[in-house]
């Protein structure tokens, strides 16, 4: 099976992972997905605007990517595109996307059925909303795990318990007989969950997977989540307006505002340095147990995140930026690297 | 300052004289009834009970920042909305600068709802989509006599607009023109315009962006420091707790296990819940990468409240004591003033 070479690449490679060198290794096999120059419009009331920009992002065979930004950055839009769920009207108007070989961009509605269900799955933040609530749990497993024939029906309700085994709901073989609102909101993420993995995807998208559910919760998940991708060999993008989550669970970082990608980076270099503005302004907002001086203002980033349809020029992030200079406003944004496995956006950073 | 010109010198004479507590909560309790098959009601089978507070006792000083936190399920909004008498508690007591205030209802009820405000998590649902922000300031100002003529209105509104952060312009507009972020300072601009002793803010920064988070996290800091203002704190997230507040109860499952000065609360926890919650919090700091032992299990039922310590359920230290005897909230000999905890193990630990 092709989940046990897959394996057997990562744990291989897994001694390394702990420095990437993302650009030293870029186009050899490690490479899972690739987007270039993705672009998402939207038809505003006489205009267009985009939702994401130019964005640049590579996964590699076992990455945890965090897409991290505030609402209206792009984040989700960009992780829509990979399985091409952008909502309508919204369209992919220029780019391509690279996944093992082939473009998604241009795949037919028959190929992306076959390519969701078997080799990239997605998880929603609200896991009510995507189980259908006249069927068991059980019997929408079950059908997932025969959607392409080979397997009996005593065979996929057999693997259907483990799966739900697996992902830690208690007492699976009574479950597969729950309808989703028997569960509570853990459970159900559980199921989605469960759903996402049964067939070996070898890339998983995780949509604010945990923002709906408490800190005990949202841990176990993220645990979980972990575990799954070195069991089955999968990478997962993870999209997350939560710095904590994305620092706990990521290998690289992607951090969107006003859909351009504004730095990117492996966790520690980019949470450690920060060298766009947007980043290190957004880290000292978040509110820190470990400072718990009541009293002290919290460094609030001034003004709101930006309409897409009326961006200023040059950098989005200017008319909120401390170290705003004139010519902000006429730089194009592209990624630039501060150093091996690291880039910003920002021209001016390295110069103050 | 107040519009009305109410200063702060007056809350803080209040503060420093030395008298009580300015809101006292004594062993509240509320439950709700579960609706019920009509068979069984038939049979007389009594409805089952959500016990949503069991037992919550609190005392909030003048100009005091009191942080409630806790998981969903564990009663920290029904509390709030038992303050302000949205609901009625079942038992117990609740005590407004000395005087019970527990089962005041009309004229006195209107009154004691001018010194205590609550400010909700979702401002565009809590403010009316067909009326202008300034009519909306303005019914809430006209409705505790605060304004008593139309000359005065158009001055108190820019004044609490201003108190707010916003521009004099966002009285002509509606709702859904502001950003989430100028919403909440709308609710809190309203919250204001009676001129209330007490804040009570229910997850107000939960729906907004991080950085507009921090905004208005600092405005109500602002807004403390300059009216004198007592505030009751409630959030399911302990970093934004840790930042704004002065004391804090944890809650699990309708009782407080833990309550105690911010600082020696998340910085020496001493209930295994506490402890469990600081470790499950995600922080941005790399060092604090997961490898504490997850809490296992969720959070049981309202409905089956486990027997003796509501917590032994998922507790690493649970033992036989645990499961038979509830554990009382106590002071803890060895730590800070007013540092409380229930719970028969860990606080004697060494």
């Amino acid at each position: 099976m092709r989940k046990i070479d897959d394996l057997a690449n990562l744990e291989s490679e897994s001694n390394s992972s702990a420095g990437f060198h993302l650009d030293s290794i870029k186009g050899t096999n490690r490479e899972l997905l690739s987007i270039q120059d993705l672009s998402v419009a939207f038809p505003s009331d006489d205009d267009v605007f985009l939702a994401a920009n130019k964005v640049n992002l590579t996964v590699e065979v076992g990455d945890v990517v965090g897409l991290v930004g505030e609402s209206g950055s792009g984040k989700s839009i960009t992780c829509r595109s990979i399985i091409r769920l952008v909502p309508r009207p919204g369209e992919i108007v220029s780019g391509s996307i690279m996944f093992k070989g082939r473009d998604l961009v241009g795949l037919s509605a028959s190929e992306l059925r076959k390519l969701r269900s078997s080799e990239i799955s997605m998880i929603f933040q609200d896991p009510t909303n995507c189980l259908n609530p006249v069927f068991t749990i059980g019997q929408e497993l079950i059908a997932i795990l025969s959607q392409f024939g080979g397997i009996s029906r005593s065979d996929a309700r057999r693997r259907g318990v483990e799966l739900f085994e697996r992902v830690g709901i208690p007492d699976a073989k009574r479950r597969m007989s729950s309808y989703p609102h028997e569960l509570s909101g853990g459970q159900r993420q559980r199921v989605m969950i469960a759903f996402a993995i049964a067939n070996h995807p070898s890339l998983l998208l995780a949509d604010e997977p945990t923002t709906a559910l408490d800190v005990t919760i949202q841990d176990q998940i993220l645990r979980l989540l972990l575990e799954l991708r070195s069991e089955i060999g999968m990478s997962i993008i993870l999209v997350s307006h939560d710095m904590g989550v994305i620092a706990h669970t990521c290998t690289k970082i992607a951090v969107m505002y006003g859909g351009h990608i504004v730095e990117s980076g492996s966790v520690q270099k980019v949470l450690k340095h920060p060298q766009h503005p947007y980043t290190q302004a957004l880290l000292s907002a978040v509110p820190r147990l470990a400072r718990n001086s009541n009293g002290s203002t919290l460094a609030a980033i001034m003004g709101s995140p930006p309409d897409l349809s009326a961006l200023p020029r040059g950098c989005p992030f200017g008319p909120r930026c401390k170290f705003v200079t004139e010519t902000c406003s006429e730089i194009s944004m592209h990624l630039d690297q501060v150093e091996p496995g690291h880039w910003s956006a920002c021209p001016f950073i390295r110069k103050r | 300052m107040y519009p009305n010109g109410q200063s702060r010198d007056s809350a803080f004479n209040y503060a420093s004289s030395g008298s009580g507590p300015i809101l006292r909560v004594r062993n509240l309790k509320k439950h709700f009834l579960v609706r019920q098959a009509l068979v069984d009601r038939i049979r007389g089978i009594p409805a089952p009970k959500v016990m949503a507070l069991d037992g919550v006792s609190f005392e909030l000083m003048p100009t005091e920042s009191l942080g409630i936190v806790g998981e969903s399920g564990c009663g920290k909004s029904t509390l709030a909305r038992c303050l302000v008498f949205l609901h009625r508690a079942d038992e117990g007591r609740i005590e407004f600068e000395g005087s019970d205030i527990t089962n005041s209802s009309g004229m006195e009820l209107r009154r004691v709802r001018g010194h205590m405000q609550m400010v909700f998590q979702d401002p565009y649902s809590s403010l009316n989509p067909r009326m202008t922000i300034g009519t909306a300031i303005a019914e809430a100002a006209r409705f505790h006599k605060k304004i008593l003529n139309d000359e005065n209105e158009d001055t108190y509104v820019r004044k609490l607009l201003q108190l707010t952060g916003l521009t004099p312009g966002t009285a002509l507009k509606r709702p859904h023109a502001l950003s989430g972020g100028q919403r909440q300072r709308v609710a809190l601009a309203r919250a204001l315009a009676v001129e209330p002793r007490i804040i009570i803010a229910d997850e107000i920064v939960s729906a907004l962006d991080v950085s507009i988070q921090a905004q208005i996290l600092n405005l109500l800091q602002e807004l403390r420091n300059e009216l004198g203002l007592a505030v009751v704190f409630i959030s399911h997230d302990l970093a934004v707790v840790a930042n704004t507040t002065d004391r804090v109860a944890v809650m699990y499952l309708g009782k407080i296990v833990e309550e105690g000065p911010t600082a020696a609360v998340f910085n020496e926890p001493q209930h295994p819940y506490t402890k469990a919650l600081i470790a499950a919090h995600p922080d941005p700091e790399m060092d604090s990468r997961m490898n504490s032992n997850p809490l296992r299990g969720e959070i049981p039922s309202l409905l089956a409240i486990p027997t003796g310590c509501r917590f032994q359920t998922r507790c690493t230290f649970a033992e036989e004591i645990c499961s038979r005897v509830e554990p009382q909230l106590l002071d803890l000999p060895k730590r800070a003033i007013g540092h409380k905890a229930a719970c028969h193990v860990m606080p004697f630990d060494g």
